[in-house]
């Protein structure tokens, strides 16, 4: 399985809890989540009182190219994992070729998502269109913005892993930058079922 | 003072706080015309005490910015000022346009005043907190540019830090945004965006990167934390204030005919302001609870906590209270929006401004801090203005509650003048509020005279 073919970090290079990445970075991660939680919960509520006319339009979705993303963002979750695995066993510069497979798949996924756009703008959909074409806009646009940043964050680490920048004692930024994407992935884990299944 | 250039932001200081008088004289005749409706009438109609009141409130607190901008980017940037004559000449041309406005404003009817400064020739007057006649704007712009190119030019020969850094974006944005007080569609609508424009990304945007960097600024003095610490909350602290305050601006769309979707996004973001707010409080506790030496200047170190906590309550919970789309339905534009909008600008822009007073003055009359007697009294007049303040705001509210049940929920709504005098009450106690809070101003501005053993230069 994939999960065993990782490297398993030396249970001795650390003996105290550790928080992976900057306590700074996941004040962040608390804040964007937040704002996520008031957007899902926002939805959630507005479902409960249009539940015929949400169920119409979400069928309306295309949940393969929905499924596929899920997929590539998982896939590139995981790439950044060995990555970061990779660093610490002193290896970062051999793999920073997986942080560049992350990177790739997240722009496949912009790639998917702007497809999924393009066929919606031409069906003439648009934030005026209805209450959940304004949330289903709204909520992927400011998820599909956390993706080009969490690209740029992610191209940054690969420049600095191909640059040998980080190792066993230098994780900070690579760890945190790394929490960052994992944030982005996790809030469309939630966004996906939510909007594109469950009805 | 570590730098000599420094000492041209003491006139800045000072200059800062008389307009500071000023602008509370007319907020309490303004108060008590709220209750005595035609007090000092003809003499002083409301419209233009108000206008008074909210410009002078403007002006004296980039008088503040500015001063502290010249206070801090020398020491920060590590060398000394650009050019200090620019920056003298710069006070007296601010100072001198500033008072020729507010005396056209006091003597002048505004339409004639409008006629007289060219105001045909492009129409940028008669909108809130812009009223300035065209050659004010345009002095603005210029003080501003010639401003930002002397501190600019500072920190380019210097040393760059993160805390200089925001508070160089903050100070260009406030010119930049300022721009949008010059294009005054005829199209209602557009008018309003652009007036949010300048009014909502000043107060909720950039402001708020002046207020983080003049906070880390004085925190680092006055406890010593190390500068690493106290820039990664500042980063935070500043990326939140952005993502929430920009699509924040939304919660001003409701219901100026921008398409219905701004309910929402303006909803949602806005609010998430007090979260930076919120980091701003924990920030500043944290780091005076970390601190590693004992500043004698303890009245600094007050005014520095309680622009946390002030601020979180004025800006962020009292925002927060009639932020939400379904709410604001009702209170839009009620005394709710002068509850908020007094706390707020208190807690967030006042009291750091005082803060950086507080801190710097007694550096630039060449001592660390005032005597023990003098911070007493600094620090009487602190505990009399927020008490004040957390009162009015509390009157306020109550008549808001009142003016909102009243004049838009119950079943027989009474008119918006029928209901003002049922409130009056309120507007009592908020006036009393209002002349407690003078006297804390005035308590201040003795504590600068009170002489006594000062501290020695740390």
């Amino acid at each position: 399985m994939l999960a065993t073919s990782f490297h398993t970090p030396k249970p001795s290079s650390r003996t105290s809890p550790h928080l992976a990445g900057d306590l700074a970075i996941w004040i962040f991660i608390l804040a964007e989540l937040g704002a996520f939680a008031v957007f899902f919960g926002a939805y959630a509520f507005t479902r409960a009182k249009h539940v015929a006319d949400f169920n119409t339009a979400q069928l309306a979705l295309n949940r393969d190219a929905g499924a596929l993303n899920t997929l590539l963002l998982l896939t590139a979750s995981a790439f950044v994992v060995r990555a970061v695995q990779g660093a610490q066993m002193g290896s970062g510069i051999r793999d920073a070729r997986w942080m560049l497979g992350a990177i790739a798949c997240g722009m496949a996924f912009l790639i998917v998502k702007g497809g999924e756009y393009s066929a919606a703008f031409d069906a003439g959909i648009s934030l005026s269109s209805s209450i959940f074409h304004m949330f289903y806009l709204s909520l992927t646009f400011f998820h599909f913005m956390h993706v080009i940043l969490g690209l740029v964050i992610l191209a940054v680490l690969w420049n600095g892993l191909r640059l040998g920048r980080y190792g066993v004692n230098n994780m900070n930024r690579l760890e945190s930058g790394a929490a960052y994407w994992h944030m982005v992935d996790m809030v469309w884990l939630i966004l996906f079922p939510l909007i594109y299944v469950i009805h | 003072m570590q730098y000599k250039s420094q000492a041209v932001a003491k006139p800045y200081f000072i200059a800062a706080i008389g307009l500071f008088i000023g602008q509370i004289v007319f907020g309490l005749v303004m108060g008590l015309q709220y209750v005595i409706g035609d007090f000092l009438f003809p003499m002083l109609p409301f419209n233009v005490a108000r206008m008074v009141h909210t410009n002078l409130l403007i002006v004296w607190l980039l008088f503040g910015f500015m001063g502290a901008a010249y206070y801090m980017v020398p020491e920060e940037s590590e060398t000394e000022l650009y050019s200090p004559k620019l920056a003298l000449a710069l006070f007296w041309i601010f100072l001198v346009a500033g008072a020729a406005t507010v005396l056209g404003y006091l003597f002048v009817p505004y339409a004639t005043l409008a006629e007289m400064t060219g105001n045909d020739l492009l129409a940028t007057m008669g909108r809130e907190f812009l009223e300035q006649p065209l050659p004010t704007k345009l002095g603005i712009v210029v003080v501003a540019l010639a401003f930002l190119f002397n501190i600019s030019m500072t920190m380019l020969k210097g040393r760059k830090t993160a805390i200089s850094m925001v508070l160089l974006l903050g100070l260009w944005g406030l010119a930049i945004f300022f721009l949008f007080s010059f294009y005054n569609p005829h199209n209602l609508v557009k008018d309003k965006y652009y007036w949010w424009w300048v009014v909502h990304l000043w107060v909720e945007g950039v402001w708020e990167l002046i207020l983080g960097a003049l906070l880390a600024f004085v925190l680092i003095k006055v406890t010593g934390v190390d500068r690493e610490v106290i820039e990664k909350w500042l980063y935070v602290i500043i990326t939140l204030t952005l993502v929430t305050g920009i699509i924040g601006t939304g919660h001003h769309y409701y219901w100026i005919g921008a398409p219905e979707y701004w309910q929402w996004w303006g909803s949602i973001f806005s609010a998430l302001e007090p979260i930076p707010f919120f980091a701003m409080t924990v920030f500043a506790f944290n780091m005076v609870n970390r601190r590693r030496r004992e500043h004698p200047n303890k009245a600094a170190v007050l005014w520095a906590l309680g622009t946390g906590v002030m601020a979180f309550l004025g800006a962020g919970v009292w925002g927060f209270l009639h932020t939400l789309a379904p709410v604001n339905y009702y209170t839009h534009g009620s005394q709710i929006t002068a509850a908020h909008g007094h706390m707020a600008f208190y807690g967030a822009y006042v009291m750091v401004v005082l803060t950086l007073i507080s801190y710097a003055m007694p550096i630039l009359r060449g001592r660390a801090a005032n005597s023990n007697k003098a911070q007493v009294v600094e620090m009487w007049s602190f505990w009399l203005m927020t008490i004040a303040m957390v009162f009015i705001t509390l009157f306020l509210t109550a008549a808001g509650i009142l003016q909102v049940w009243l004049q838009r929920v119950s079943d027989t709504p009474m008119g918006f003048m029928a209901t003002q005098d049922q409130v009056a009450l309120f507007y009592w106690m908020r006036e009393w509020a209002g002349v407690a809070f003078f006297i804390g101003l005035i308590l201040y501005v003795i504590s600068f005279f009170i002489k006594g053993e000062s501290k020695a230069i740390a």
